[in-house]
């Protein structure tokens, strides 16, 4: 041991994680803001294309510094990531320069002739997004017609021969109830279910308090995930559902700036996908390299310090679940060393939430959009609590788009 | 094992890490973790070495730590991160 070493010298994997790894282990790239649709939970505000996007050129260089990190895969989204002209172009070269891709779309543009290009490739994977196992469900959420567009598209990768693509869940007080509906029509297409966790991140935080699951739900959701342990994909997004009872499978911490990163299509760096806000802003890959801002960021270097668990740090589940979402509570207005919003304690009642912080960009669509989400009962928004809990910059976006 | 030939399986990368490394299968998607700088070395340098327990000695492996090493590789081979070198 040398006297520079300040922390305890880390002896589990986990604790390897809480100090950060060479490279990224969950890297996600959202290649555009520009979207087709106008999802009421896009975690990213996406809709209209960033003018300052990465040209196919600064891409590449970048997928060159992926291999050179021995980043081994990248999870591809936006926005809709094949809206770019480039998109397949990008993609093989990912591909031919050892970096796996795995992509996320909504269906649209995943025609026959490309679900059989996708299926003769080699290191690429599909995910594709449904929020409800009915068009009832899912259409108010995703947008008119995106139902059947994303069973099509999994339709066409099913006829292709692709194996164990993703059908990818965000639960929600709608869907909670259909868990095995879409673990149904995962299996009846050769898919891998994979549910996440809706969060107030983006346009996620206008709906949050409609759509986020009853604490009732919670549990549900909870031991369904234990009945199907790892036969369902998680992406490592339930671990504040750990305090129920036995950890689920992952690693059971928050990875952002640690093992989890984002890559956004200006080419900024942000701490984790659900995180894009200028408080969780590591730098920027054209100013100095996605290396530099990994390693040395002063963000990332400061979310690599042993973190204090303020008032969790007394609770039975705090090994479990440690506090659960970073982004869950900055969105919230809730303290980030304090429970989650969505604790299973029912602790977070016990804290006072502030005013939600404002966001620091928004790329929704202006005007209207063809796919626009049926509205019903979300587009009912909660009243105001105070006059800034709902952000005074942006009060003309927040209305659902098409309505 | 100890005494057949074994390499790392072509489809896997090792990448350093401060706790040893991270092995990726590019054909399972599979995502493994090497926990000791050690064990990383036998398993960089089983292709170079008739037998797994030439390896140990090329590597310097004590014998008190070769059963730990050898259940290691078992797991590893059950993961086919690494094969038979007959079978590779
Ligand atoms: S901030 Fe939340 S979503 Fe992001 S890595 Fe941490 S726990 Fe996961
Ligand atoms: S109090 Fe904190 S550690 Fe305990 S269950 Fe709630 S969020 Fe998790």
């Amino acid at each position: 041991m040398t006297a520079v070493a300040s922390r305890p010298a880390a002896t589990r994997l986990v604790d390897h994680f809480e100090y950060g790894l060479d490279a990224p282990i969950c890297l996600t790239w959202e290649l555009t803001y520009a979207c087709n649709l106008a999802c009421v939970h896009c975690l990213s505000s996406s809709g209209r294309r960033d003018p300052r996007e990465l040209t196919t050129d600064e891409c590449k260089a970048l997928i060159d510094e992926f291999e050179r990190m021995q980043i081994f895969y990248v999870n591809i989204g936006g926005g809709e990531p094949t809206v770019r002209p480039d998109f397949w172009e990008l993609l093989d070269y990912a591909v031919a320069h050892h970096v796996g891709v795995k992509f996320s779309t909504n269906g649209f543009r995943i025609t026959s002739e490309r679900a059989r290009q996708l299926a003769a490739t080699d290191y690429v994977d599909v995910q594709v997004s449904l929020d409800g196992a009915t068009a009832e469900v899912n259409d108010p959420i995703r947008g008119a017609g995106t139902y059947d567009a994303a069973l099509r598209a999994m339709d066409n990768l099913r006829d292709a021969g692709m194996k164990d693509f993703k059908l990818s869940v965000v639960c929600t007080r709608d869907n909670i109830p259909q868990l095995d509906e879409f673990k149904k029509i995962a299996d009846d297409h050769g898919a891998q279910l994979r549910l996440t966790r809706l969060r107030p991140a983006g346009r996620g935080a206008d709906v949050w308090e409609d759509l986020h699951p009853l604490p009732h739900q919670q549990r549900e959701l909870y031991d369904w995930l234990v009945a199907h342990g790892e036969g369902v994909l998680t992406g490592d997004s339930f671990f504040h559902l750990a305090a129920f009872g036995d950890a689920l499978p992952g690693l059971n911490l928050c990875g952002a700036g640690r093992v989890v990163c984002l890559v956004d299509p200006v080419g900024d760096v942000y701490a984790c996908p659900f995180a894009i806000h200028d408080n969780f802003l590591a730098g920027n890959i054209r100013d100095e390299g996605f290396k530099q801002v990994w390693q040395e960021s002063a963000l990332f270097r400061s979310l690599r310090e042993p973190q204090t668990g303020g008032a969790c740090t007394s609770c039975s589940a705090y090994d479990s679940c440690r506090g659960g979402c970073m982004a869950a509570k900055f969105f919230t207005g809730m303290p980030l060393d304090g429970p989650d919003p969505e604790c299973v304690k029912g602790n977070a009642e016990f804290v006072s939430a502030g005013d939600r912080p404002a966001p620091s960009q928004d790329h929704s669509h202006r005007g209207t959009v063809r796919n626009a989400p049926v509205p019903v009962s979300i587009g009912r928004r909660r009243p105001p609590t105070t006059m800034c809990d709902e952000s005074p910059v942006n009060a003309a976006d927040l209305t659902p788009t098409g309505s | 094992m100890l005494d057949e030939a074994w390499v790392l399986n072509g489809s896997v990368a090792l990448r350093p890490e401060p706790f040893g490394a991270l092995a990726y299968d590019f054909t399972t998607r599979r995502l493994s973790f090497l926990k000791d700088p050690a064990l990383v070395e036998v398993v960089r340098a089983l292709g170079e070495h008739a037998t797994v327990t030439e390896t140990f000695d090329a590597v310097g492996i004590a014998p008190a730590d070769r059963p730990r090493f050898g259940a290691a590789l078992e797991r590893l081979a059950g993961q086919q991160m690494i094969v038979r070198r007959d079978a590779a």
